[in-house]
């Protein structure tokens, strides 16, 4: 069986949660053996995320250097093909940084390349069994994958729980960066988002809605259904995408995280993206005149209407009981 | 600017609910709409644009058959000037790397200075992009929200990156972008400009004009491969309303009640 690693993503010295997730994926490859995590960055934010590490991890390889101290992507993949052994599995998030890391770090290792895999079913020979889905999260489908040559498997987040491990004293190596100038990619700086004028992570309820609303003029559907219930309307991507609502309402891991108490998904089919921005375990209603989109797997409550007649009668009959 | 978009025809999920089949090992592929992978819309929209800043031309190839020659003439009637199709049987059943060694030996019989693909495509692998660029030896970015053509054969894009925030990097000329939606409003393209296109010859390159060693690409060189498709897990499901709209409305209104979010 090849060695498992597993690319540690942290920020402020703080681990992301899929530090754990991956350690919990590599379980599913081999059970038998523990996991080496690959940490890059620079000064006290380094030295922090590998001591978090020591409690989960038995082995912590330590790569230091000023130019990864922002985790430029040509310059990791640089650094980890310096350090990680040919014929390896190593594990990487599959978020805005494992996108951009992984599939050129699975050209430069001559290694196979699986992106956002949800289930491990485990290793056959040179085979490794894993599961994704395919059309949106409308079908699964079963992909095996020849790690004879290595593999690079990008993890998606939140597919795997956490493993309660034993508390270990894991050993921190420090690794050479090796050479890396000459960047061709160079950071400038982040530009962090623009605050709208709806705050939607402040909000109870909100009217959530995706493409199913079809156009602009219809947004005010929404908007009447959020006035009614006092809540605020938030969005999936494409509403943004068509300039239809402001980027600072999208719901997603490239938007707003939000914890309402009540969240109405409407014509939303319920992308893992869009998902990831919902927490503190809401109330979710789906409402989709499709019975088969993603969104009722993860609902609490299901409609199946067009959402274009159900909320204006639900607008209605929310103010009628509110006079009586 | 010399502009490479790499584009795919993909089944259009917003005219077609993806069901299996029967047997329960494939999807329903019969009666399937077909469309350009959306955001590759936007890859080329984006290039247009940058074009019409900058000079130059735009040239969007796809790996695939006959069938989707219909999509190059798509992005033709959007404005690209040039259309190829890379074409062979041999590269039947090609995993990510073997798209990835096709569009890498066309690239390397032209002179692009930026290439661009859309985000990711139907199976969500986001992968030939990157991939491409590590064959090339090119820099990449992917996720890119907006391009600006800075002097010295630099590039300024920047990227999405979680919370809404944004990325921004320079980057080397020439490169790999892959472009994510909502970058531009892609141009509609009518019917007057699919049929201004229709009969312009499309010429198709396949493994012997681009020189692509058979044994590297199709299904036999694939290390990843699909076995089948089945029904995601249901999870714990929704509890689904049922009844008239009146008595749904009113059985949501209560719940909503009960949890808080209304007063």
């Amino acid at each position: 069986m090849p060695r498992i690693f597993a690319y540690i993503v942290h920020k402020a010295g703080v681990l992301d949660d899929s530090a754990a997730e991956l350690l919990a994926a590599a379980g599913r490859i081999d059970a038998a053996q523990s996991p080496t995590a690959v940490a890059t960055g620079w000064g006290t934010e380094l030295d922090a995320a590998c001591e978090a590490l020591r409690s989960s991890y038995a082995e912590i390889w330590k790569i230091a250097h000023e130019a990864l101290a922002y985790p430029n992507a040509e310059l990791v993949r640089k650094a980890l093909l310096n350090v990680v052994p040919k014929g390896s599995i190593l594990l990487v998030p599959h978020n805005h940084f494992g996108v951009d890391l992984s599939p050129g770090l699975s050209v430069n290792m001559n290694a196979a390349f699986v992106p956002d895999v949800l289930d491990i079913e485990g290793v056959t020979g040179t085979a490794l069994k894993l599961v994704r889905q395919e059309f949106g999260g409308q079908v699964s489908a079963h992909v095996r994958c020849d790690i004879s040559s290595g593999s690079v498997i990008n993890i998606r987040p939140g597919a795997f729980k956490p493993v309660d491990s034993v508390q270990v004293a894991g050993q921190i190596s420090e690794m050479p960066a090796g050479n890396l100038g000459g960047a061709k990619r160079r950071y400038l700086e982040t530009v962090v988002a623009e605050t709208g004028d709806v705050d939607i992570t402040k909000h109870q309820i909100l009217v959530s809605i995706g493409r199913g609303i079809q156009e602009k003029e219809n947004v005010a559907i929404a908007q009447e259904l959020a006035d009614a219930l006092g809540g605020a309307v938030s969005c999936s991507r494409p509403v943004v995408d068509a300039k239809w609502l402001e980027k600072s309402r999208q719901v997603g891991s490239s938007g707003q995280t939000v914890k309402p108490k009540v969240y109405l998904a409407c014509g939303i089919s319920g992308s893992f993206q869009h998902l990831a921005g919902i927490k503190g375990n809401p109330f979710i209603v789906a409402i989709n005149k499709n019975p088969k989109a993603p969104i009722f797997r993860v609902a609490d409550v299901g409609i199946v209407d067009d959402i274009l007649e159900f909320m204006p009668e639900m607008t209605n009959r929310v103010k009628e009981l509110q006079h009586a | 600017m010399e502009i490479l978009v790499c584009a795919k025809r993909v089944p259009d999920t917003s005219e077609n609910e993806i069901e299996l089949n029967r047997a329960g090992n494939d999807i329903q592929r019969d009666d399937l709409v077909y469309s350009v992978n959306e955001p590759d819309n936007y890859a080329v929209e984006e290039a247009l644009q940058i074009v019409d800043r900058a000079g130059g031309s735009v040239t969007v190839a796809t790996v695939g058959g006959e069938d989707d020659e219909e999509i190059l003439r798509r992005e033709m009637a959007m404005g690209a000037k040039n259309a190829v199709l890379l074409s062979d049987e041999a590269f039947q059943g090609s995993d990510g790397r073997g798209t990835a060694t096709v569009l890498k030996a066309f690239v390397q019989k032209r002179n692009f200075d930026l290439i661009l693909t859309g985000v990711q495509a139907d199976d969500g692998a986001a992968q030939v992009g990157g991939m491409l660029a590590a064959m090339l030896d090119y820099p990449f970015a992917s996720l890119v929200t907006s391009i600006e053509v800075v002097e010295g054969r630099k590039l300024k894009v920047s990227r999405e990156i979680e919370g809404g925030n944004k990325e921004i990097n320079e980057i080397d000329l020439p490169c790999v972008l892959s472009i994510q939606t909502g970058i531009n409003e892609p141009r509609y393209v009518g019917m007057r400009g699919i049929r201004q296109v229709a009969s312009v010859p499309i010429p198709t390159l396949d493994a012997a004009d681009l020189g692509v060693d058979a044994g590297h690409v199709g299904e036999r060189a694939a290390k990843v491969k699909r076995v089948d498709y089945f029904a995601p897990p249901v999870g714990k499901g929704a509890e689904m309303l049922e009844g008239s709209r009146e008595e749904r409305i009113d059985q949501l209104i209560e719940l909503v009640r009960a949890k808080g979010g209304l007063k």
